[in-house]
């Protein structure tokens, strides 16, 4: 631990000022986002350990339900209104939370690691000129320093690093998406909803919002799902690789791929785990047909149940998975699709 | 006339990056080091504008250790025009915020410039943030997670690739977009492009030249501190069974992940 004092930017804010817990809620088209829930399991938690309120931030024109993000444990709501947050944008979206940041001095933020939260917080953190972490899979208090204590792992999970922000506010951080449940309903919890209309420069930006095209090739995006089912070279061809889709389909999955099967034009690039890919974390990681690079391990070793199908039984795959069977792929997996359609059909 | 900086950051090869047990910064000493994939694919989109369009200008602009070097020269072998290395004791240390706002005080210091393209994250310190701050600190916007980008009068229209789907916005010069993979496969280096490399002098610039408070560099210029690094528990207690056409390995998975209670 460095005992240096950043002198700075120490002077110029009163750390005791900053109070309280804030997350980042997401919505589209006006549907509040799961994230928004994980979140506020992540910051009830810090919020209780600290004695302090819990807050959520959500920027939009028109949003339903947000009396569901207090009785799943906000406290209060900050409701940004404006036409222009209708859609992410990142110059608005971050001036308006900078905004709400110095008018309620919250001492922790902490937001998805999503493409909008890894966008937008690091344009708070420099604004406010604060320390960010992304992508942290622990968040704790320290029992002395009553410090935020960021653990997130690093050179692709083979590393872990545990990260504080000693003398600047807030302390910062993104989560990695279902790194936590989603905090359960409570109908007797009761909160605030405090709508901010923010006017002047706070809304201006060069920025357009043109479209958002939905991805209809991906029923369920990688980040987001449950369980993965990923398919690698050892599916040998594009008709191979359609077993892995119909797996994928039959346990409700998304679809995944290595690099190689990327390259080879069996999936498209938003399904790739690894390094040059997506970071994955699901409750179930299904491999099938990958030897296990580095750069595939990296993307997804923190998944909480890793399988894997190989012909090769020293292929590194195995080192990280909980359960392996060595065997053909085009022999287990139709096995496997037939077992879980029998347990679907009799569910 | 457009002038297009690509950043690139110098990134091992292997995964064998060593922390300093005290610090927790990490060492990049390692001889096998690359251009990170994802700025390469930065690139790449640079030279596709430069092919495509008239009048276009890249430069390569590197923060790290005098090594990166290598990788300023492999771009500009690549079809970049010049480059700047930022290198210098003093940045050592330095978290995202810190380093952040060198490259941006680099950057500036190259002159007026209409777009900045670099990689969405490295596959190093794998942040992705650096990008959006430097962003701030050029007091430009930032568009990110771009894997698609079309030059337009006076600006560019980008497709965002998010969770869901993609996202299309039009933002006018200057601006700094980070990439995806999908934005531009990869080139390789040509015989003109390597000549160029060896004629073109690429100066290295530390804070001497920038001239920022030494308060905002390195460790001192950064609000956030590594308390302790530590290994994760990589391998599993993995159970194994061999097909052998008949059910039973499918049952003994199917009851293991019953009990995981993860289907």
């Amino acid at each position: 631990m460095s005992s240096y004092v950043n002198s700075s930017i120490e002077e110029a804010k009163n750390l005791a000022d900053y109070k309280g817990v804030l997350i980042l809620g997401e919505q589209r088209d006006g549907k509040i986002g799961a994230i928004t829930f994980e979140l506020l399991t992540w910051g009830r938690g810090i919020a209780d350990t600290l004695g302090c309120e819990l807050s959520c931030v959500l920027l939009g024109d028109e949003i339903e339900n947000m009396q569901e993000v207090i009785l799943r444990g906000a406290d209060k709501v900050f409701f940004i209104k404006a036409p222009i947050f209708k859609d992410f944008l990142p110059q608005p979206y971050s001036n308006a939370i900078t905004r709400l940041v110095n008018e309620e001095k919250p001492e922790i933020i902490i937001s998805g690691a999503t493409t909008t939260g890894r966008t937008v917080m690091p344009l708070v953190a420099a604004k406010t000129n604060t320390g960010l972490t992304a992508d942290c899979t622990e968040l704790t208090i320290d029992p002395d320093t009553k410090l935020l204590l960021q653990t997130r792992p690093a050179i692709g999970g083979n590393i872990m690093a545990t990260i504080k922000t000693p003398s600047t506010r807030p302390q910062m951080s993104t989560v990695r998406p279902r790194s936590a449940k989603q905090a359960p309903i409570n109908t007797s919890r009761t909160g605030e909803i405090i709508v901010k209309k923010y006017e002047g420069a706070t809304i201006l930006t060069v920025e357009k919002f043109l479209e958002f095209i939905k991805d209809t090739t991906q029923a369920v995006s990688i980040e987001e799902a449950d369980i993965i089912v990923a398919g690698g070279k050892g599916m040998k061809n594009a008709q191979g690789f359609k077993l892995v889709e119909e797996l994928a389909e039959v346990m409700g999955a998304a679809v995944g791929s290595s690099r190689d099967a990327v390259e080879l034009g069996w999936a498209t690039y938003p399904h790739q785990v690894g390094l040059s890919g997506k970071t994955v974390s699901p409750k179930l990681m299904i491999a099938l047909g990958i030897a296990g690079k580095i750069q595939f391990l990296a993307g997804m070793q923190t998944s909480d149940v890793i399988v894997a199908v190989n012909k090769d039984p020293e292929a590194q795959i195995f080192k990280v998975a909980d359960f392996g069977i060595v065997g053909d792929v085009f022999e287990v997996v139709p096995m496997l699709i037939e077992t879980v359609k029998k347990m679907k059909a009799k569910a | 006339m457009l002038k297009i900086i690509v950043l690139v950051k110098q990134v091992p090869g292997t995964d064998s990056v060593k922390l300093d047990p005290i610090t927790g910064v990490m060492v990049r000493t390692g001889k096998d080091t690359i251009i990170n994939p994802l700025d390469e694919n930065g690139l790449a989109e640079a030279i596709r504008i430069k092919n495509a369009y008239p009048d276009v200008t890249i430069t390569v602009v590197s923060m790290g250790p005098p090594s990166a070097m290598r990788a300023i020269k492999e771009a500009i072998s690549m079809g970049a025009d010049d480059g700047v290395l930022v290198s210098g004791r003093e940045f050592a240390g330095s978290d995202t915020i810190a380093t952040a706002k060198v490259i941006a005080a680099a950057i500036k210091k190259t002159g007026t410039f209409d777009m900045v393209i670099c990689g969405e994250r490295a596959t190093d310190g794998e942040t992705g943030q650096t990008a959006a701050m430097i962003a701030h600190y050029l007091k430009i916007p930032a568009q990110t997670y771009v894997s698609g980008l079309e030059i337009i009068e006076d600006g560019v229209i980008v497709r965002r690739t998010v969770e869901s789907g993609f996202e299309r916005v039009q933002v006018p010069f200057p601006v700094l977009v980070s990439v995806n993979k999908d934005i531009s496969d990869t080139g390789f280096p040509t015989l003109s492009g390597k000549l160029k490399a060896k004629q073109v002098q690429v100066p290295t610039w530390a804070n001497a030249e920038l001239g920022l408070d030494t308060s905002e560099l390195g460790l001192m210029g950064s609000p956030t501190r590594v308390v302790k690094i530590f290994s994760p528990k990589l391998s599993r207690d993995t159970i194994m069974a061999k097909a052998n056409g008949t059910m039973k390995p499918i049952d003994e998975l199917m009851a293991f992940l019953v009990e995981k209670d993860v289907l």
